[in-house]
């Protein structure tokens, strides 16, 4: 959370979204977000995060009783050219009918910004989002990178309370979205701008957000830092949504879970009928099966270059995955110990 | 300004233009047409009057014919001009299409100039016969005129969906043995048949309701539209000429609502 | 092999044959209306005579045809171009009856909709006998043309999408209809706008019934002449009809033509 952000404090209080018919695409939500802050909002689609976003920007009006509040004033009813916020849509939305440096500058224009200092702002978000040859061209002429950036300074340049971006790199390929991940990373800490950014991707969410918020089905199932939502998963579905997981079920005696393939040390754990915790692939660590207090026999062994990943049979009620050291030598049908360092385990309410 | 009201104000104008101009006098036409001295039973008229009941069948049969002989004629010359690249390809496809904007007037004069007293079909049938073939005046001469009009527009019809057609199927057929009148029979068609249905629907209700074509040929074959015309102006039978056209209207309506739904699209009925 | 090309020379044949039945009146009534004595064909000689001759009897009719198409155009592009967005933002069922509604009169005949005009505004004296009359029926007739051809480029461009993200960077909805709808929609209006003036100009229906003896149009006139005049000055008359008719042929081709090009890049 940077102190001196730009851009507006937000809050979201009660909102709520019933579409006619009795469909609620959003259970009531509250939700805080800092000046300067750059929040994810991550989930599944249709978990309600871009009915977020529309109700922040104005496009959508939340139900009854719902409000939105900037810097603590109420702008609900405030419609959206009237909100001061910047939005970068999933298609990009430029104007066919007009150039590079048409679409960054008409919102100035629109504010009646004089021309000369109008072009020096333009040239200046040309420059940010590094795209400054670009200027007369026409927007059907640029590739997919490069419609993104002009979405991205025509967003900006009118210095937005809220930069809004609903799944911005979605429709870019894999190799070009790693690329402008970072370079959007950059610019989000440079601008300082309070930022909400829609996502079903969770590698984005990781790279990009001071916080991210999880949400399914219309409700908000996790707020957190990225290694919160990572390391302690409020629940099964945030363990099982960010990242891979292994969910074990068994009884608990004490500190101790109960397994097919024997003992698990949790702590905290108290002595209960089943209990459910989730382990991620990489804390678990291949021993000698002699002496180990877990166990488990290799059920498939795939070579993913920069790791193994193995899925271990017999260890807990259905098969775990273990990623291993890409030197590691182990057969299939080996028998193996398992080890867990302490803390690595997370106890989930289910 | 609210977004609604802006919306409205768009909107606002059209209504008013629409409901001045349009169902106002459509509505008093249908009050009219119940005004004569049969009050409503003057629109069972169409049926059982025996004149405006054989005018009525003669505007039929006619118009199916009509319809019939485009789609022959369009879905032949379609096929062709879509399916094969020659020199002057193009020429040749805008002026097949010239003639989609005549009016009705123009089209009467056409079919002048080919079949009429001084026409060229005329003086060629007396160069080979001897005798002149003159029948602008007649059935014929209206045949003629409403396929002038029509072939044009089926054929542009017929292109586009030809041009859709997906060349893979056609392949396939061949793969399995068809030859080339199996596969228009087995798969071209029946591809054209939504064309065949929307075309052809505009093509009947155009040529039910075409007058400038009969007006300009002053045909002695009485369809409805000239019947129209008669008891308006020469009879002064407003009531009678208001219930037939409404009667005309909705066969023309409905002829293209039943082809809309099933291929989407309707256009004018013009001529 | 004799055998498959047999029925493509017989299409090929078919289709010239077709092609010479559309065109050769055509060029008929243009050199009808350039000859010296029709009857005896070309070498009578060539002559602009009847061109002139139709100039004088209807000059004024022509004039008035292609005021009224203007007008026509004008109706049709401050009422059609805004209505034509209403309709595409506000969808649904409301949006689909309006627009069967106006796109009524494509499907009954001019005839009718002439008929109920005289009935309804007959008695409007002031109003039945200028050129408004036949101008409020040109619009009524044209006006789905318009509407269509503009919807169905608004249709194709993401409109909902350039609509938030302009009224995102603060763009009122008045402003967003000039600087994205209106530009956006070019195509589609002059599209529409050409086929608004090629029907106006050509428009019989509706015209021979609403027109008077003060208000007559090209193709009233051209009923007239081909009524009553002798051949030469009705093909003399019909002449002028394609010279007016055919640069809006042409650049409605060029139109699709460069639309059909632009969407395939």
């Amino acid at each position: 959370m940077t102190a001196n952000g730009k851009g507006v404090s937000l809050r979201l209080e009660n909102c709520a979204k019933t579409y006619p018919g009795g469909i609620q695409v959003l259970s009531p939500m509250t939700l805080e977000i800092a000046r300067g802050e750059t929040v994810v909002l991550l989930g599944p689609s249709g978990c309600g995060k871009t009915t977020t976003l529309r109700i922040i920007a104005g496009l959508i009006q939340p139900d009854h009783g719902g409000r939105v509040l900037f810097d603590g004033v109420d702008v609900t009813s405030v419609p959206i050219e009237k909100r001061n916020v910047g939005m970068v849509f999933q298609s990009y939305a430029l104007f066919p009918n007009m150039t590079v440096a048409g679409n960054i500058g008409y919102g100035l224009k629109i504010r009646h910004v004089p021309k000369a200092e109008r072009r020096k702002r333009v040239d200046a978000m040309m420059q940010l989002v590094g795209i400054d040859t670009l200027h007369d061209r026409r927007v059907d002429q640029l590739s997919g990178g490069q419609r993104q950036r002009v979405a991205l300074a025509r967003a900006v340049a009118c210095q937005p309370r809220v930069l809004l971006l609903d799944e911005p790199l979605t429709a870019l390929d894999a190799s070009l979205r790693d690329r402008l991940r970072t370079d959007l990373n950059q610019l989000f800490r440079s601008l300082g701008i309070t930022t909400i950014y829609v996502t079903h991707d969770q590698g984005e969410a990781m790279a990009l957000g001071d916080r991210i918020v999880v949400m399914t089905k219309g409700t908000i199932a996790q707020v957190g830092t990225p290694d919160e939502i990572y390391f302690r998963p409020a629940n099964r579905f945030v363990a099982e949504f960010i990242g891979a997981a292994n969910i074990l079920e068994g009884p608990l005696q004490s500190e101790v879970m109960l397994l097919p393939g024997g003992q698990l040390h949790i702590d905290g754990g108290r002595t209960g009928d089943t209990a459910v915790a989730m382990v991620r692939p990489e804390a678990i660590g291949i021993v000698s099966p002699d002496g180990a207090s877990w166990t488990g026999r290799i059920q498939t062994k795939i070579f993913l270059g920069d790791r193994l990943r193995l899925t271990v049979a017999e260890a807990a009620t259905s098969a775990i995955v273990v990623d291993a050291s890409n030197r590691l030598v182990v057969q299939v049908g080996d028998r193996v110990g398992l080890t867990v360092p302490n803390g690595s385990v997370r106890l989930l309410t289910s | 300004m609210s977004s609604r009201m802006f919306v409205a104000l768009c909107l606002a104008p059209l209504l008013i233009v629409a409901a001045a101009f349009f169902v106002l006098p459509l509505a008093r036409l249908v009050v009219v047409g119940a005004s004569g001295p049969d009050g409503a039973a003057a629109y069972l008229a169409i049926l059982t009057e025996p004149r405006y009941r054989e005018s009525l069948v003669a505007t039929v049969i006619l118009a199916v014919a009509t319809t019939v002989a485009t789609l022959i004629t369009a879905t032949i010359v379609g096929l062709f001009v879509q399916r094969h690249d020659f020199p002057g390809r193009s020429v040749l496809v805008a002026l097949l299409t010239f003639p989609l904007a005549l009016p009705g007037v123009v089209v009467g004069f056409m079919i002048i100039l080919l079949a009429g007293r001084q026409g060229l079909i005329g003086e060629v049938a007396r160069a080979l016969t001897g005798q002149r073939l003159v029948f602008a005046y007649a059935a014929g001469g209206l045949f003629l005129g409403y396929l002038y009009f029509s072939i044009p527009r089926v054929i542009l019809t017929i292109m586009a969906s030809v041009e859709k057609l997906d060349p893979q199927v056609e392949e396939a057929a061949r793969a399995l043995g068809a030859g080339a009148w199996a596969v228009h029979r087995d798969v071209i068609l029946p591809a054209l048949v939504p064309a065949f249905i929307a075309s052809g629907a505009i093509c009947f209700a155009t040529a039910m309701g075409a007058f400038g074509t009969a007006f300009t040929l002053a045909t002695r074959t009485d369809v409805l539209p000239m019947v129209i015309y008669t008891e308006f102006t020469l009879n002064a039978n407003f009531a009678m000429a208001a219930a037939l056209s409404v009667g005309l209207g909705i066969v023309t309506w409905a002829a293209l609502a039943v082809s809309r739904s099933a291929a989407g699209t309707s256009v004018a009925a013009a001529g | 092999m004799i055998a498959a090309r047999l029925p493509v020379a017989l299409q090929a044949a078919f289709t010239v044959l077709v092609t010479a039945f559309l065109i050769v009146p055509a060029v008929m009534s243009m050199l009808a209306g350039v000859t010296v004595q029709y009857s005896r064909g070309l070498s009578s000689g060539l002559t602009l005579e009847w061109v002139v001759e139709v100039w004088t009897l209807y000059s004024d009719t022509i004039l008035r045809s292609v005021l009224i198409a203007l007008a026509t155009l004008g109706c049709t592009l401050t009422i059609g171009v805004p209505a034509a967005y209403g309709l595409q933002v506000t969808g649904g069922r409301i949006a689909r009856v309006i627009e069967e509604i106006i796109t009524l009169p494509l499907a009954i005949p001019g005839l009718a909709i002439a008929l109920g005009m005289i009935i309804t505004y007959g008695g409007v004296g002031s109003f039945r006998q200028s050129s408004l009359f036949i101008l409020a029926g040109h619009v009524v007739f044209t006006m789905p043309f318009m509407i269509r051809s503009v919807m169905a480029v608004l249709g194709v461009i993401d409109l909902d999408t350039l609509d938030e993200s302009a009224a995102s960077l603060g763009a009122s909805r008045w402003q967003r209809f000039i600087d994205v709808v209106v530009p956006n929609a070019i195509p589609g209006i002059l599209a529409g706008s050409l086929t608004v003036v090629t029907l106006s100009l050509g428009e019989f229906n509706l015209t021979w019934m609403l027109h008077t003896p003060l208000t007559k149009t090209l193709p009233v006139g051209l009923a007239d002449s081909y009524a009553s005049m002798r051949l030469e000055i009705a093909s003399a008359y019909t002449l002028i009809f394609f010279v007016l008719l055919v640069p809006l042929l042409a650049a409605m081709q060029f139109a699709a033509r460069n639309r059909a090009t632009r969407g395939r890049q």
